[in-house]
């Protein structure tokens, strides 16, 4: 008897199937290499004239937000497929013929954008945050400006406690959204990206019209806040956005935790998963 | 056990009955032909069995509900459901790591065996094979698969005749054995016949005949006549007549051998031509019900 691993082969199997899941953040990624080492000649001067460090931790904001937002993409586009493309190549026939649950393949599935995206995303940008400070470093030695200072105005032990958490917190409050593409893509016959951004689009619409022409009603603020309204959350200081975090001690997880949006939303998006199963147990082939 | 027992199986879509009360009962070591026309309602009675789609009646597959218990009876159960449902973008080192990896009764040494005596490359991706090919794979992999019920919907459509046959030896040589049980549906119902131990005729959802191969070729005989040996043969009652070359052929349900003997040589009807007899367009068709 093989011992065998459903969760976890079902998982590579949508790592073999979607490529760009990580492809796409690491073509991103060295891009902003790139850009970083074309503008490094002007590292020493800007050491040297540093007062807060904003502009030395500039490009490693830049890798971080670039390997976030390419996976944010990846992500909805992978998750608009995900219960799609078997159904239309007829290959669920071939997946239903094995002895994995519904359960577990909707689960498998579900995970690649909540936890196996971000950790590509954060994979990513930890190695762009290393390759960039090794050349830093070996700009600003070379150029005799100091390297505590350098060092010293990057904060990225504070970064790097910041990242995951945020991300985690991120990916619990998008389960909902997440929950919404893998059901339309479990629901539609074709044209999932229609079905998916179609009704909300007419509900705002809508909205827009009965508000006399006034944007950012409640279903535009609710929609925008369930997509991106995770990292703002996250990294809110005293509930204020877009303020820069200057130490671990403005960081408020419970403010986070006790919204009652958060589990409002972890239960519509485990309702979600549970009609994807649902659906998923009774789909024959498009 | 029965490998498959089902008992007055229903299923109707919204406008049409797909399963009138089907019975079936399969024993191990037992190759069934599941023979109907389109839309006898043979693929949704292989759905059911393998928990594809809920239906009413009895049905239980190795003493499990298939419907409720589909990831349990995949252990025990593989399925073709026709050549093209491996995924393109499938390569064939990870077709068998995926299968090695979620299946307890997978032997990946035996389908690697397999893939060596073919011309089919690990690195490949199956949109990079032909169809042979691709079914060649699917079978390596069923092949290696320690079941008891192996369920097959035309897994040789749109195959040339050289594959064809081999995937029907391969099957039988390296795979049946007097433990496990097959049952097939397909229209080259003439390139299965002498591979099947029972045959199971369906129409509109309902089973017009379950017999064994045995019986049934003691049962259905044919007589070749002359013009002036028709009229004393027909008055015996055929279900059947065709004409081949100014001759009849008439088709008889359980007419005694030595009867017919004196009307010229006597043999088994051929499936197909029963299909025909039973099922066909034929005037005398419904004699047979």
């Amino acid at each position: 008897m093989n011992r065998v691993r459903p969760f976890y082969w079902s998982v590579r199997r949508e790592l073999w199937e979607h490529r760009a899941l990580w492809i796409a953040p690491l073509a991103v990624e060295a891009a902003v290499l790139l850009a970083y080492f074309i503008g490094s000649f002007a590292l020493p001067h800007a050491v040297a004239v540093a007062q807060t460090g904003q502009q030395l931790r500039l490009p490693y904001a830049v890798a971080a937000g670039a390997a976030f937002a390419i996976s944010f993409f990846v992500a909805v586009f992978y998750a608009l497929g995900a219960l799609h493309n078997d159904r239309r190549d007829r290959s669920l026939l071939f997946w239903k013929s094995l002895p994995v649950s519904d359960l577990t393949t909707v689960l498998s599935k579900a995970a690649i954008p909540l936890v196996v995206q971000p950790l590509i995303a954060l994979a990513v940008a930890a190695a762009a945050h290393l390759i960039m400070l090794v050349w830093g470093t070996l700009v600003v030695g070379l150029s005799g400006e100091s390297l505590p200072a350098y060092w010293g105005h990057l904060r990225l032990p504070l970064t790097w406690i910041l990242l995951p958490y945020g991300l985690v917190m991120n990916a619990l409050w998008d389960l909902p959204f997440c929950g919404w593409l893998l059901l339309v893509s479990a629901a539609a016959r074709r044209a999932t990206f229609v079905w998916a951004v179609g009704p909300w689009l007419a509900l705002m619409l809508v909205e827009f019209m009965l508000l006399g022409g006034k944007a950012g009603g409640p279903i535009a603020r609710m929609v925008g806040d369930r997509i991106f309204g995770g990292f703002d959350r996250a990294y809110a200081v005293a509930g204020q956005k877009n303020v820069a975090i200057a130490s671990l001690s403005q960081v408020d997880p419970m403010r986070f935790l006790g919204d009652p949006g958060f589990w409002g939303g972890l239960a519509v998006g485990a309702a979600f998963l549970a009609a994807c199963v649902w659906l998923r147990r009774r789909q024959d082939p498009l | 056990m029965a490998v498959i027992e089902a008992r007055g199986l229903r299923k109707s879509f919204k406008a049409t009955v797909a399963l009138d009360g089907v019975d079936l009962a399969t024993e191990p070591g037992r190759i069934v032909g599941l023979i109907g026309p389109n839309g006898a309602g043979k693929s949704t009675a292989m759905s059911a069995i393998l928990g594809l789609t809920p239906s009413d009646g009895r049905l239980a597959v190795l003493g499990l509900d298939p419907w409720t218990q589909r990831d349990r009876l995949m252990r025990e159960v593989s399925f073709i459901a026709d050549v093209a449902v491996l995924p393109r973008w499938l390569r064939v080192s990870q077709a068998l790591d995926y299968v090695a990896g979620v299946h307890p009764r997978f032997d990946r040494a035996k389908a690697e065996a397999f893939l060596d005596r073919t011309e089919i490359k690990r690195a490949s991706r199956v949109r990079e094979l032909s169809k042979g090919m691709v079914t060649q794979l699917h079978l390596a992999l069923v092949m290696a698969i320690d079941a008891r019920l192996l369920v097959l919907d035309e897994p040789t459509l749109g195959l040339d005749l050289l594959y064809r046959k081999a995937f029907y030896d391969s099957l039988l040589n390296d795979w049946f054995e007097s433990d496990r049980a097959i049952l097939v549906s397909t229209h080259q119902v003439e390139e299965i016949q002498h591979i099947l131990t029972d045959v199971v005729f369906l129409n509109r959802g309902k089973v017009v005949l379950n017999a064994s191969m045995e019986a049934l070729e003691e049962r259905y005989l044919e007589v070749m006549v002359g013009p002036e040996q028709a009229p004393a043969a027909r008055a015996l009652r055929p279900l059947h007549e065709r004409q081949v070359f100014g001759r009849s052929i008439l088709l008889f349900d359980g007419v005694p051998r030595a009867q017919l003997a004196a009307f010229g040589e006597v043999r088994a009807a051929g499936l197909a031509d029963l299909f025909v007899a039973l099922m066909g367009p034929a005037p005398r068709a419904e004699t047979a019900a």
